[in-house]
């Protein structure tokens, strides 16, 4: 849903970042407002997993260049913990296992340190119980995933619906979808999508990373962005992800490659 | 009394003043006592010129002067009652190294049913159980520390579980550290006849925080098919010398569950060793030290595979925060003819402070081609993807680490099979890393 008057939630600005001294990306301009999806698709490897770690902090990452404003302030002075504070949320392309960890311990410890910040007092272990069932509900997740270690052990499905899960508890201002999509089966995919459609407001934003139409068939963006080489460039509405689906990335590259007069 | 003199240094030290334990009404005890001191001036305190004690440098100990344990202990219930654990209807309580009967609750003894006493007493009315046992699995001939407990053999617990007895709750041992520079000699003896079971723990606590040395021995004798379940809890004092040995010996068809957590103290030594003395005997080792400032724990741990179709499973933690440093040895010997031994350990650290120290060694001796035996031994730090991971979540860098930190040691206190206990050592971890 675009608003026209809506504020500017994430101003991305000539953002560049290495990763062992490599550039990856290479200048990204992005301008995302309350209330809109947008749709990153791109080759692999052209940085739409180094934009978003980039964005939620990730220390491997050096920013070399350019500005992120994020809700009127610099998101790049904030450390990791206080970006999602502030609101930034990543569900990981790849969430990684913590073993020893209980799901539920984690996931009351982030909810706590949210509440905390609003200046809401604290759930204990029996009333979040309760919460965040009702909220696993909504995802048709199973119960005992509490009670196993953070992602231990779980298929690459059930990892993805515990990072929405994440999203569920912790209401972000921005969430960045990495690939969400990636091993879900066809249920959990409307399973999935159907939770995060519901977590979508006219006051937060989110940007989806994906490399399918049937993504975009359920969570409709309002924008798609084609990142290539560490660059977005171009920019569509929903058409474009359909358009790409039937063309491929060559259409693209061919486009810019004739635009420039190579 | 007298006083038991005996060449050496560390002995002298450790003996003067000490009242010699009274005299047993069985000649054949105050024989073993009268051995051991002698084997204990023949023998000489361990330098790290020793192998076994390589990383383990005892000599602050030998600075320690020992004053004599006042008679009569002088805590009442409201100053242990924090010790106490609610699941354990059986409690023997030890201030100083000296049985409290008023701080105990021992059970009804009926008939020909299982014992739970105090040693120097018991030994008396069981000799005939007792006499095959004591000293022959914890053997003092080459160990100057049991030689020295052995000296001093008085007060201890003796547990007895006649063939087919289940004790239902756990028995809880308690020592108690009240006095500084005082010296206790704890001895245990479990005799777990064929099909017997019972859960007993060892619970090295203290009330002050000045030195003083706890060397420990216990024994454990597993009958046909018997099962032990032994938890083992070292919180001494942070300027405590902890001295500690268990011996285990299974028979037949026998299981032997250890975990032993060291915490305290400002040495540690425990030497924990476990013979399988007859087919198809099992054993679980599980031990985790958590050490900080400039502690040292060390635990030697060696499982003796003497006969066919044995089971061993072990996995051993050190977490190692400022300047500590850990110690580990876990041998694990496969005699000849101790086919179809089945094997495994692994040895994890994390280190925490960047003075910290680990040193690991798994040792084994393979003597028998037809055994599964796996071992791995991992030093590291943090995984900085996990806590990322945790940051990204809104939790704080030190709230990430105290959690993967918790994690890592509460995998072992987690086999804690007592509620009350394994929550009050969560919590502890919890403090630990949340001081660091
Ligand atoms: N730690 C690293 N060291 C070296 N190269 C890296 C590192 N991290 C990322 N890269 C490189 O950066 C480029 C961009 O990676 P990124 O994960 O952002 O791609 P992506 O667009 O998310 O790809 P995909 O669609 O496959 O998920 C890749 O070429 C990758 O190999
Ligand atoms: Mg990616």
């Amino acid at each position: 849903m675009i608003r026209a008057d809506s504020d500017i939630v994430l101003e991305v600005h000539g953002l560049r970042a290495t990763v062992n001294d490599i550039e990856i990306l290479k200048g990204i301009d992005l301008t995302v407002r309350r209330g809109e999806i947008h749709a990153i698709m791109g080759t692999n490897g052209s940085g739409k997993s180094t934009l978003a770690k980039v964005l939620a902090g990730h220390e491997a990452y050096r920013v070399t260049g350019g500005s992120v404003v994020f809700e009127g302030g610099n998101l790049l002075d904030l450390e990791p913990e206080a970006r999602a504070r502030a609101g930034v949320f990543l569900a990981f392309q790849y969430p990684i296992e913590i073993p020893g960890v209980a799901n539920s311990h984690f996931l009351r410890l982030a909810y706590n340190t949210l509440r905390a910040q609003r200046g809401e007092e604290e759930l204990d272990p029996l009333e979040f119980e309760d919460f965040v069932r009702d909220k696993m509900k909504l995802l048709e997740m199973n119960p005992d995933f509490l009670d196993r270690g953070v992602n231990e052990g779980f298929s690459g499905g059930e990892k993805k619906r515990n990072e929405i899960l994440q999203m569920a508890l912790l209401e972000p201002r921005l969430a960045i979808l990495d690939e969400t999509d990636s091993g879900l089966d066809i249920d959990a995919l409307r399973i999935v999508t159907q939770g995060v459609n519901r977590l979508a407001n006219r006051d937060n934003a989110i940007i989806l990373v994906t490399h399918y139409q049937r993504m975009l068939n359920h969570i409709v963006p309002d924008y798609v962005h084609v990142m290539e080489s560490g660059r977005i460039v171009k920019t569509g509405e929903k058409s474009l992800a359909l358009e790409l689906e039937t063309r491929g990335y060559d259409w693209v590259s061919g486009e810019r490659r004739a635009a420039a007069g190579v | 009394m007298g006083t038991v003199t005996v060449a050496g240094g560390y002995l002298e030290s450790l003996l003067q003043g000490q009242p010699r334990p009274p005299s047993s009404p069985l000649a054949w005890f105050n024989q073993l006592r009268a051995d051991a001191v002698e084997r204990a001036s023949a023998l000489k305190v361990p330098t790290t010129r020793d192998e076994e004690w390589r990383f383990t440098d005892i000599s602050p100990l030998l600075g320690l002067s020992f004053q004599p344990v006042s008679a009569g202990s002088a805590l009442d219930a409201a100053d242990v009652g924090r010790f106490h654990l609610k699941e354990a209807a059986i409690r023997l309580v030890f201030v100083d190294g000296v049985y409290a009967p008023a701080l105990s609750r021992r059970p009804e003894k009926v008939g020909t049913g299982p014992v739970v006493a105090n040693l120097s007493e018991a030994v008396v009315a069981h000799a005939t159980m007792v006499k095959p046992h004591l000293a022959r699995h914890a053997r003092f001939q080459d160990d100057v520390f049991t030689a020295v407990n052995t000296a001093f053999m008085h007060d201890g617990a003796l547990v007895f579980l006649p063939r087919g007895a289940a004790i239902r709750s756990p028995i809880h041992l308690l020592f108690i550290a009240s006095q500084k520079a005082a010296a206790s000699h704890p001895r245990c003896l479990v005799i777990a006849e064929a099909g017997s079971e019972a859960m007993v723990i060892e619970d090295y606590v203290t009330l002050q925080q000045e030195a003083y040395v706890n060397n420990a021995v216990t024994e454990i004798v597993l009958a046909d098919h018997a099962r032990i379940d032994h938890v083992r809890i070292q919180r001494d004092g942070i300027e405590a010398f902890h001295l500690g040995r268990c011996a285990v010996s299974l028979a037949r068809e026998s299981r032997y569950r250890s975990v032993a957590i060291a915490l305290g103290a400002r040495i540690s030594r425990y030497n924990l060793d476990t013979l399988l003395a007859a087919e198809g005997a099992e054993c679980t080792l599980d031990g985790l030290a958590l050490i900080t400032g400039r502690q040292l724990a060390d635990t030697h741990t060696c499982i003796d595979h003497a006969m066919p179709h044995g089971t061993s499973r072990q996995s051993h933690k050190c977490i190692v925060d400022d300047t500590a440093h850990a110690v580990f040895n876990g041998k694990i010997m496969v005699r000849t003819g101790a086919q179809h031994t089945d094997s495994s350990q692994s040895s994890r650290n994390l280190l925490l402070g960047a003075r910290a120290r680990v040193d690991t060694k798994p040792q084994l001796e393979i003597f028998a081609d037809d055994v599964k035996c796996a071992h791995g031994a991992t030093v590291g730090q943090l995984d900085s993807e996990e806590v990322f991971y945790l940051k990204s979540r809104g939790l704080t860098e030190t709230a990430a680490r105290n959690l993967l930190t918790y994690a890592f040691g509460a995998e072992i206190i987690d086999r804690i099979p007592v509620a009350s206990l394994k929550h009050r050592l969560e919590r502890t971890v919890l403090d630990h890393t949340q001081r660091s």
